[in-house]
């Protein structure tokens, strides 16, 4: 199985790889959750609901029904 | 000559839009709605150089031309609609300098319409904190634009922007991506269709989902020689089509913008450790809160005794020097207090806002949402769904008018069905002088029981709410995509001016919105109060004056016993006293009836509907307090107020939707009269029932 957003650990850094554009509110989209571009997630609400993500440059918070339709690749700490 | 320029001001949520928009046009704005629909309207003058004026629309923040919501789809209705009279000469998008990668994707779209487009950039003044330098000719060039380096905070930059406006002509409208590269196939056959539309538009008009241009768009599918595609496939488009915008931007801004990570000092990452912490993040909200609450009702206190104190003596001064006559009563008892009973929410609208505003402004409330959501969602609202709920507290008309940014249409219903439970500013009087009657005021643990009482009737209305947006979850079957998506905005030092206008600009929007309706219910009540049929209404003075002709009252008792015999006549005592045997079993006599029935418009009516039936000459509490205390139940004996009716009457008005003023606001809102006819029924069903089962269990 594929890494998804929803798999983050709080601080881990990710490259976007792909995301499923029928599941994904185009707002999403269009800020920045985009094949390629960086994510990284910075805090979660209790019972790990809604994540708050830095996505190429932007911050924002989705649930994590909509987190499980961005697949995801980490990338290892420097 | 005067021409005047239409200008469009367009930008993501949280770029300092507002901030720009204040600075062009400060003073000269007013606030309305789009017609028809609901969505908040703002407009100013902004003068330009040569005695140029720009007329200016402030339109709701958006992130695309792809709208989810009412608001972000007034601003793509505008920019298709060139016979709207709005229609703008040009566009001004507001991109702040630390997010210009994803404000550019708007621009993009905006200029791809062919309209004139200049790009301002704020929030300049970040720059070098954050370690951005930028090549505006470059960026010019590329994006064929002019820009504006503006920071609203140090006033820099906004007089090149006038320039700018001033000279829209000058501006290109070249645009910056050919959309048939998105699909040259069905591009194609779009151009073929249609060879004098331009593309973009069209491609905009087939794919808006909310309730827009349908006959522009049933136009389109009219036409057999041009396949229509499926909603995936039209989603799939607009991922493309997003994407190519991106590599357009990304191409400008690799030479156009360079970005020293190492200067960057990040106070965001460090505030947000704390504030949206499991624990410290709740506590925090907490405490702002209990702070939210405590200002709306200590500092308001004093400029609301005095607006009382303002508005009863003017009554009374009218009524001494105008001639006797039915306009002299319809003004002193009917249009004066109607206009007192608006203007002394004031003070308590303004504090919330004010609240709210800093708390908006700084960036704050988006982790609220955020701290909230899962909270929230497990009875069916949304994390968004906290502000309309808070505001609730000092009034539900301004607090469901702040549902409008929930995308969810069903987490946006439930927020709006379920608001009115909040314990709002209006029952607070009739909380006050039902618990100084029947709680004793002792303490318990130094706890005094009268306080305590008011805090549990304030945790019931939020309790209530957030109970029967559970149900309403469960029993509403509404499909509406439920999406969630918050920007976390950078936290900012709120600008005094922006907060002062918000104040302001609210404040004016709930006076002239739920003032008219309070005023025109005063009138009727005051009508229905001050005649009656029948002889015994008609002749009230002689008959009161042949009953108490043996003792010897003074002219005011006597005047006091009249005005109580005629109310007791009038079409409301009538009313009152037909309902006696339905609230008879709640622990309530005929006279409580009168104040019910008349509340019914506002709650807040009732202290002084008692006023006058008790006969007491002032709305002084303590006389009201004294004559309510004396009274006599007539069935069963002893006080009349006593704990049983005294609990059953405080949750009555707990639950009751006793407020014309929020059901027509409800209407507006849900656009049809069964949402707020099913408010009143289920709420005021709820609330005898309760009642009831209060005054039976403890009498």
């Amino acid at each position: 199985m594929q890494d998804t957003i929803a798999n983050l650990k709080r601080g881990e850094r990710a490259i976007i790889t792909d995301v499923s554009s029928i599941h994904i509110p185009l707002k999403l989209l269009e800020m920045g959750c985009l094949p390629g571009n960086p994510v990284q997630l910075l805090q979660v609400a209790p019972f790990a609901d809604p994540m708050y993500l830095n996505i190429n440059g932007t911050h924002l918070a989705i649930r994590k029904e909509t987190a499980i339709h961005i697949l995801i690749e980490k990338i290892a700490d420097e | 000559m005067s021409k005047q320029i239409n200008v469009a001001l367009i930008g993501n949520p949280n770029t300092g839009k507002t901030s720009v928009f204040n600075a062009l046009t400060g003073l000269n704005q007013k606030v309305g709605n789009y017609p028809g629909i609901t969505v908040e309207k703002k407009e100013g003058i902004c003068k330009l150089p040569r005695g140029v004026k720009a007329h200016i629309i402030d339109l709701p923040g958006t992130y695309s031309l792809n709208a989810s919501s009412l608001d972000e789809n007034v601003v793509i209705e505008l920019l298709l609609n060139k016979n709207d009279k709005d229609f703008p000469d040009i566009a001004v998008v507001v991109s702040d300098v630390e997010n210009l990668k994803r404000n550019l994707l708007l621009f993009t779209q905006i200029k791809d319409l062919e309209i004139p487009t200049v790009l301002v950039i704020n929030m300049a003044d970040r720059m070098n904190y954050k370690g951005i330098s930028l090549d505006i000719p470059y960026l010019e060039k590329h994006l064929e634009t002019k820009i504006a380096l503006v920071s609203t905070r140090k006033n820099q930059g906004v007089d090149h922007l006038k320039d700018l406006i001033a000279n829209y002509k000058d501006v290109s409208v070249t645009p910056c991506i050919d959309a048939s590269e998105i699909d040259a196939e069905y591009f194609g056959n779009l151009k073929k269709a249609f060879p004098n539309q331009l593309l973009y538009k069209l491609w905009l008009v087939i794919t808006q989902d909310v309730n827009f241009g349908k006959t522009d768009r049933n136009e389109i599918e009219a036409i057999a020689s041009f396949k229509t595609k499926s909603e995936s496939e039209l989603k799939r488009l607009q991922q493309k089509e997003t994407i190519k915008r991106y590599q357009f931007i990304n191409n400008v801004l690799k030479k156009g913008q360079t970005i020293d990570a190492s200067q960057a000092k990040d106070l965001r990452a460090r505030l947000d450790r704390v504030l949206t912490h499991k624990v410290w993040g709740y506590l925090i909200f907490f405490v702002i809160l209990l702070t939210i609450f405590q200002a709306i009702y200590d500092w308001s206190s004093v400029p609301m005794d005095f607006i009382d104190s303002v508005f009863a003596s003017l009554s009374e001064w009218t009524n001494d020097k105008l001639p006797a006559g039915a306009f002299t009563n319809l003004l002193a008892d009917g249009i004066i207090p109607g206009l007192g009973g608006i203007v002394i929410f004031i003070p308590q609208i303004a504090f919330l806002f004010l609240f709210i505003a800093v708390l908006e402004e700084s960036g704050y409330m988006s982790r609220v949402v955020f701290l909230m959501d899962r909270v929230m969602r497990r009875f069916g609202l949304s994390g968004k769904s906290v502000v309309p709920l808070i505001s609730g507290t000092a009034c539900a008309i301004p607090a469901i008018m702040a549902t409008r940014n929930i995308e969810s249409w069903k987490e946006r219903l439930i927020t709006i069905l379920v608001t009115p439970f909040t314990t709002c500013s209006a029952r607070l009087p009739v909380y006050l002088i039902i618990i100084a009657l029947v709680i004793p005021d002792e303490r318990f643990l130094g706890l005094s029981y009268q306080a305590l009482t008011l805090m549990l009737l304030y945790l019931i209305g939020f309790g209530t709410a957030v109970f029967s947006a559970y149900i309403l979850n469960k029993i509403l079957k509404i499909k509406s995509k439920s999406f969630f998506v918050v920007e976390m905005p950078n936290y900012k030092l709120p600008l005094i001016k922006n907060v002062a206008l918000t104040v302001v600009e609210k404040t004016k929007a709930f006076v002239f919105g739920a003032g008219k309706i309070i005023l025109a219910i005063s009138i009727v009540l005051w009508f229905l109060a001050s005649y009656g049929p029948g002889e015994d209404f008609n002749n009230a003075e002689n008959i009161v004056k042949a009953e108490y002709a043996s003792e010897n009252l003074t002219e005011d008792e006597l005047h006091q016993h009249i005005a109580s015999y005629k109310l007791e006549h009038s079409f409301i005592g009538i009313t009152g006293r037909a309902i006696e045997p339905a609230i008879r079993p709640l622990g309530y006599d005929w006279k409580i009836g009168i104040a019910i029935v008349s509340s019914f418009a506002a709650r807040e009516v009732f202290v002084g509907t008692l006023a006058t039936i008790y006969s007491v000459g002032s709305d002084e509490e303590e006389t009201i307090k004294n004559r309510m205390a004396g009274e006599v139940n007539p069935i069963l004996g002893g006080p009349l107020f006593n704990f049983a009716s005294g609990i059953s009457l405080l949750l009555f008005y707990a639950f009751a939707m006793q407020c014309m003023s929020t059901l027509a606001i409800v209407k507006k809102e849900t656009n049809s009269w069964k949402w707020p006819m099913w408010q009143l029924i289920i709420m005021s069903a709820f609330a005898y029932v309760v009642a009831l089962i209060a005054f039976q269990l403890l009498k």
